[in-house]
């Protein structure tokens, strides 16, 4: 589903991804972990398209497409989404209508039929629910004045309403308290399936005590260092990254 | 169709983006002779038929532009106009004027269908008119009709509900039809907010004033519909000069909105307009623009240079004047639609989009004049730049010395897309009032790199995620347009500022 062959990159000038090789089946989460400037976060903004970052090796392909050639937005719509680190405030821009200005951009390149306000009204107040969002958040510019762990239940609801088929979760539990770490892991969960994969990059165990990992790699300077199930995620924890990827 | 015209065709569309409302209509038209002297300001008055008041009234205005001097305050830079060079005077060749809608030149109605303008009354109440692009198609049901007054170049073709409105009492015609029939209110208003020498432009739109809307709302009465003008400048090397006059009588309410639009040329061509509003005793005005003449390519050639005067009197007490504009258009935007607040406890706003993109030059804003005691005025103007385009909010609140109580927000913000463009902010404050309250905010901010990410992440296009930006930017003034504008309004925004990015 997602295949990473050999991918170098780097911004400024400054090499970060320095051939990386990972492969996602459909229907797996997979957990990144590494040390601070490993390149965890440049790995989903290569991922998603962001500019800025130049690809200067490797491959990937996902469904069997060349992603490195699609833009961000054709990315999106074939079933790449990212939950981001710091989700951004978009002023006088209401959540609903971002939301449903995004979920039917996407059904557009699907071909699929646009909701209308009232379809899409309803299916947003259903995952709001499971998601113990309140019901006025819809109402508020998007981001704008939301808590830290708003922000990211946010993120989990866009998610819930697009169905990508990878999500990208780029450390989605910083800044999160235990009763929303819970909320925002029983969302992801709710979406797993066979036509559902994700990447959990994060820098803490404890996220994964809620999302288990199929697999967990281990990034460090810009290589995968080590691969293993989800108990190594365990001894990542213990020994920290410098023993266990030497 | 010639190989050379379709290359030459599809370059242009290419390089103009989305102005869709390019397009000319080849209609027969009858010209005064080019040029302007007294000949011509006489030639107007008498294909208008006019009563010898109004002649003499034309002609001072004439005497004095000719000693006035073309303001170069503003902060636009354009090549001399020359006033020889233009027709002041252009209008579809008509036996009669046209008694019902039926009797209007085919032509002419397919051009405002074309334009999503539908002039049949019929087809506007039973919400089946055409391809559903016109602005009244937006809203979904339960909605009520729009009048509307439509202008041609020099001369109203139709004006569409006039029976209806008449039973109210209201009256909405031609500038010029009013003349005709109810010249005592035109002689009382006419000029009496926009006097003839108030300056250059207006002198001059006195003088060779053609054609525009005419309301009067009587006593008590609350208009039953939008009132709308649909402005077409269709004729090539033409001015047009439309002169509008709304008067509200005591406690009586109307929504107004007009729209405008001309064909795609490399000339430049003069829109010199006066628009003036009375509000007396308990009476409420709002006016709604939504400005979108060609604009000129993206280098900057050809596009309507729109210099206009507009100006609202609140007279009686605890009346209010709204002006909402949203202006996409143009290739030099002047204009500075003002509220004298005479009446105690009157009130005057003005919320304005003002978008400049490639080579457009806007300098506009408001002046609210606080005369009447606890008068009250909010000024929120947003200002978008792209391209090479320059955006001046220019804004003047003077609170006299007998204003006690008055008050004043002024919000101005402007955004920035690229980093060729300018924005610039001119307010000026002069308070002779101890008690009055004066508060003034601006800001200046980017789109951001990240916000553009963030959309698109979500599967929105660049074009896409600068609309759904700048439309948030603007939410505050769009919200007050009447819906179906508001809808309207919505998707300019975002087709006025395609390619600006990338």
């Amino acid at each position: 589903m997602l295949k990473i062959e050999g991918l170098t990159a780097e911004i400024d000038g400054k090499q970060i991804l320095k051939g990386l090789d990972l492969e996602v089946p459909a229907g797996e989460v997979h957990a990144i972990m590494g040390p601070n400037g490993a390149g965890k976060s440049t790995l989903s903004y290569v991922l998603s398209g962001r500019e800025g970052y130049e690809i200067t090796g490797g491959s990937v392909t996902f469904h069997g497409k060349d992603l490195l050639a699609m833009e961000p937005e054709e990315r999106a719509a074939s079933g790449l989404f990212l939950a981001f680190q710091y989700p951004v405030e978009l002023p006088g821009v209401g959540n609903a209508t971002f939301l449903r200005t995004a979920l039917n951009a996407i059904r557009r390149q699907r071909g699929e039929p646009e909701l209308d306000a009232m379809q899409f009204l309803k299916l947003a107040r259903s995952r709001m629910k499971e998601l113990s969002m309140p019901e006025d958040m819809l109402k508020r510019g998007v981001n704008v004045g939301f808590s830290g762990g708003e922000k990211k239940r946010n993120e989990v609801l866009q998610m819930a309403l697009l169905n990508p088929s990878l999500a990208i979760l780029d450390e989605t539990d910083s800044g999160l308290d235990i009763d929303a770490l819970k909320i925002v892991s029983e969302g992801v969960n709710a979406l797993r399936g066979p036509g559902f994969s994700a990447l959990v990059i994060t820098h803490y165990q404890r996220l994964l005590n809620y999302i288990v990992p199929d697999r967990v790699h281990v990034l460090v300077n810009g290589r995968i260092a080590k691969s293993g199930g989800k108990e190594l995620a365990l001894e990542l924890e213990a020994h920290g990254y410098a023993e266990v990827a030497a | 169709m010639p190989a050379v015209t379709e290359t030459i065709e599809t370059v242009q569309s290419v390089a103009e983006g989305g102005y869709k409302w390019g397009f000319e209509t080849d209609i027969e038209m009858e010209f005064a002779p080019k040029g302007l002297n007294e000949d011509i300001v006489r030639f107007i008055s008498k294909k208008k038929n006019e009563p010898g008041w109004l002649l003499e009234w034309r002609l001072k205005a004439f005497a004095i532009w000719q000693k006035m001097e073309e303001p170069d305050w503003a902060a636009v830079n354009y090549p001399r106009i020359d006033y020889q060079d233009a027709y002041y005077y252009a209008a579809p060749v008509q036996k009669a004027k046209p008694k019902s809608l039926d009797e209007v030149d085919p032509e002419l109605l397919k051009t405002y269908a074309k334009l999503g303008i539908p002039l049949k009354e019929q087809a506007i109440l039973a919400g089946v008119e055409g391809a559903g692009e016109s602005p009244s198609d937006a809203a979904e049901g339960g909605r009520m009709p729009i009048a509307i007054d439509a202008v041609f170049d020099s001369v109203s073709v139709a004006t569409t509900f006039k029976d209806r409105l008449e039973k109210e009492g209201i009256i909405f015609c031609a500038i010029s039809e009013a003349v005709q029939n109810h010249p005592e209110l035109v002689r009382q208003y006419l000029g009496s907010v926009v006097p003839q020498a108030d300056n250059f432009f207006a002198a001059l739109n006195c003088a060779v004033f053609t054609d525009g809307s005419f309301v009067y709302i009587p006593k008590g009465v609350k208009c039953p519909m939008e009132l709308s003008t649909y402005f077409r400048i269709n004729a090539k090397s033409t001015g047009q000069f439309e002169r509008t006059l709304i008067i509200a009588d005591e406690g009586s309410t109307v929504s107004y909105l007009e729209g405008c639009t001309a064909p795609m040329r490399d000339e430049n061509q003069l829109h010199a307009a006066v628009v003036e509003l009375v509000a007396l005793d308990d009476a409420s005005i709002k006016y709604s623009t939504v400005q979108n003449w060609y604009p000129g390519d993206a280098e900057g050639k050809g596009g309507i240079y729109n210099f206009v005067t507009k100006r609202a009197a609140c007279r009686g007490k605890r009346s209010k004047v709204s002006w909402t504009q949203v202006e996409t258009g143009s290739a030099i935007t002047w204009k500075y639609p003002s509220c004298i607040l005479q009446g105690d406890d009157s009130v005057g706003e003005f919320y304005s989009v003002a978008i400049t993109n490639n080579r457009q030059q806007a300098d506009t804003g408001t002046k609210m004049f606080h005369i009447g005691k606890n008068t009250r005025s909010t000024i929120i103007s947003k200002g978008i730049s792209a391209g090479f385009g320059q955006n001046t909010y220019r804004g003047l609140v003077r609170i006299g010395a007998k204003a006690t109580g008055a008050r004043n927000f002024t919000q101005c913000d402007s955004l920035l897309i690229g980093d060729q463009c300018g924005a610039h902010t001119v307010p000026y404050i002069e308070n002779r009032c101890i008690s009055a309250k004066v508060e003034h905010e601006a800001t200046t901010s980017r789109i951001a790199e990240d916000q553009l990410f963030y959309c698109r992440q979500r599967g929105l296009s660049e074009e896409e995620a600068v609309g759904l930006i700048v439309n948030g930017f603007c939410r505050e003034v769009l919200k007050e347009l009447p819906m179906e504008f508001a809808v309207e309004a919505q998707k300019l925004l975002q087709i006025s500022l395609e390619g600006s990015v990338g």
